[in-house]
């Protein structure tokens, strides 16, 4: 099953909202395709998705929580 | 208790004996985390609001005699952990403040944890154990904390429920939380159908998933259900992936530690909501709710510490961390 099946990706767009949370990852919501550099779509799991804003993360370019191991701050 | 329950409510013998049955069992009761009838006791009588019981008349559910022996258990366990847990104290009751003690109260320290030890040295029958330790919430896991949504208004009841909504796969049955849990567990060889292994889990295991429900339940706890969600999805996506190395070393696939793998991405979204949009945007709503959200919060952490030191002496012995008798 490709995430364009899922049942919660055939609702009608929501308006895209971008969070950058203090110190943290930025939370994405809403119709936004986000794709490596060659243009290629990276499967996305959920409706809200945290890009990772440290560099550390494991499962880049989503958040996996290792930004508050390394004490980010955000500038 | 389950006596009682096995018969009929329509003019069931007993039931009346429940109240002062359950006043003699606190009265001599050492500790209420680690008592095997008090915690199990609770449990069961939560379970009648959950799925209920095969066997079982779904009258229980409200009745009256086994609400009030419920109500003894659970103002005895709200007095055993005001005064063992340790909540933060001056913090603003803001939006921003509230997440960041948050943060601050569940950031990782160094130092053993059962997600170490299961990463690096854990064998695979302590991984079993783990999964049915877990198992007990993680079947239902996320329904305690569902019951606080009609009773939030606003940004926080739309922060519980999107958090919620990913949780129980976003309109997936195949990718709800409890589902990738069960499949863990039958790709661990283990029964994966709701409650099998009730009987062979502590005390102190039942205590951790009866206080969410003590909370859930009750209106007057919605801060502490906020406090303890954000608690929990903020200590999440670094232990498992962690859990999740210890089922790779020894060779699980990946649609058993999928479950784990998840939780890393989930959760590192989940933590940001529930920190600022559900707990700390619940205390700008309701300021004098700052106290139960870092209650229910540390309580979280507390209850995590205990079963925490509790697989970990068993482990550490060689012995089952499960009720062997």
């Amino acid at each position: 099953m490709t995430a364009s099946d899922r049942p919660a990706d055939r609702r009608p767009g929501r308006t895209p909202s971008i969070v950058a949370c203090p110190d943290g990852p930025i939370l994405v919501r809403g119709d936004v395709t986000i794709t490596d550099d060659t243009g290629q779509p990276i499967p996305r799991r959920r409706s809200t998705v945290a890009l990772c804003r440290c560099g550390a993360s494991a499962i880049k370019p989503y958040c996996d929580g290792t930004h508050k191991a390394i004490g980010f701050t955000a500038p | 208790m389950t006596e009682v329950l096995s018969t009929p409510l329509d003019g069931a013998a007993g039931a009346g004996e429940l109240a002062p049955l359950t006043r003699r069992v606190l009265a001599h009761s050492v500790d209420l985390l680690s008592d095997e009838d008090v915690q199990l006791t609770l449990y069961v009588m939560y379970e009648l609001f959950y799925r209920g019981f095969e066997g079982v008349d779904d009258d229980w559910e409200w009745a009256p005699e086994v609400l009030g022996a419920r109500r003894l258990i659970e103002s005895a366990l709200e007095q055993h952990l005001s005064e063992r847990v340790d909540v933060p104290e001056e913090i603003a009751p803001e939006r921003g403040a509230v997440a960041e003690a948050l943060f601050a109260l569940t950031a990782p320290s160094p130092g053993p944890s059962v997600a170490r030890y299961v990463a690096k040295r854990a064998s695979q029958e302590q991984l079993r154990e783990l999964l049915v330790q877990r198992s007990v919430y993680q079947l239902k896991e996320a329904d305690p904390h569902t019951w606080a949504i009609p009773r939030l208004v606003g940004r926080p009841k739309s922060a519980l429920v999107e958090i919620q909504a990913d949780e129980y796969g976003g309109g997936d049955p195949e990718r709800m939380h409890c589902e990738l849990f069960a499949r863990t567990m039958r790709g661990a060889a283990l029964d994966a159908e709701y409650g099998a292994y009730i009987e062979q889990v502590p005390a102190v295991t039942l205590a951790g998933v009866n206080v969410m429900s003590l909370f859930g339940l009750h209106r007057r706890w919605r801060g502490a259900t906020a406090g303890h969600l954000a608690a929990f999805e903020m200590t999440s996506s670094l232990p498992n992936r962690l859990y999740g190395d210890g089922f790779r070393r020894h060779g699980f696939d990946q649609g058993t530690t999928e479950y784990f793998d998840e939780h890393v991405e989930a959760d590192a979204v989940h933590e940001q909501i529930a920190g600022r949009d559900l707990a700390g945007a619940l205390v700008q709503q309701e300021p004098e709710l700052l106290h139960d959200v870092l209650f229910g919060a540390a309580t979280c952490l507390y209850l995590d510490e205990v079963v925490g030191e509790h697989l970990l002496t068993a482990w550490d012995a060689g012995v089952s961390s499960l009720r062997t008798a």
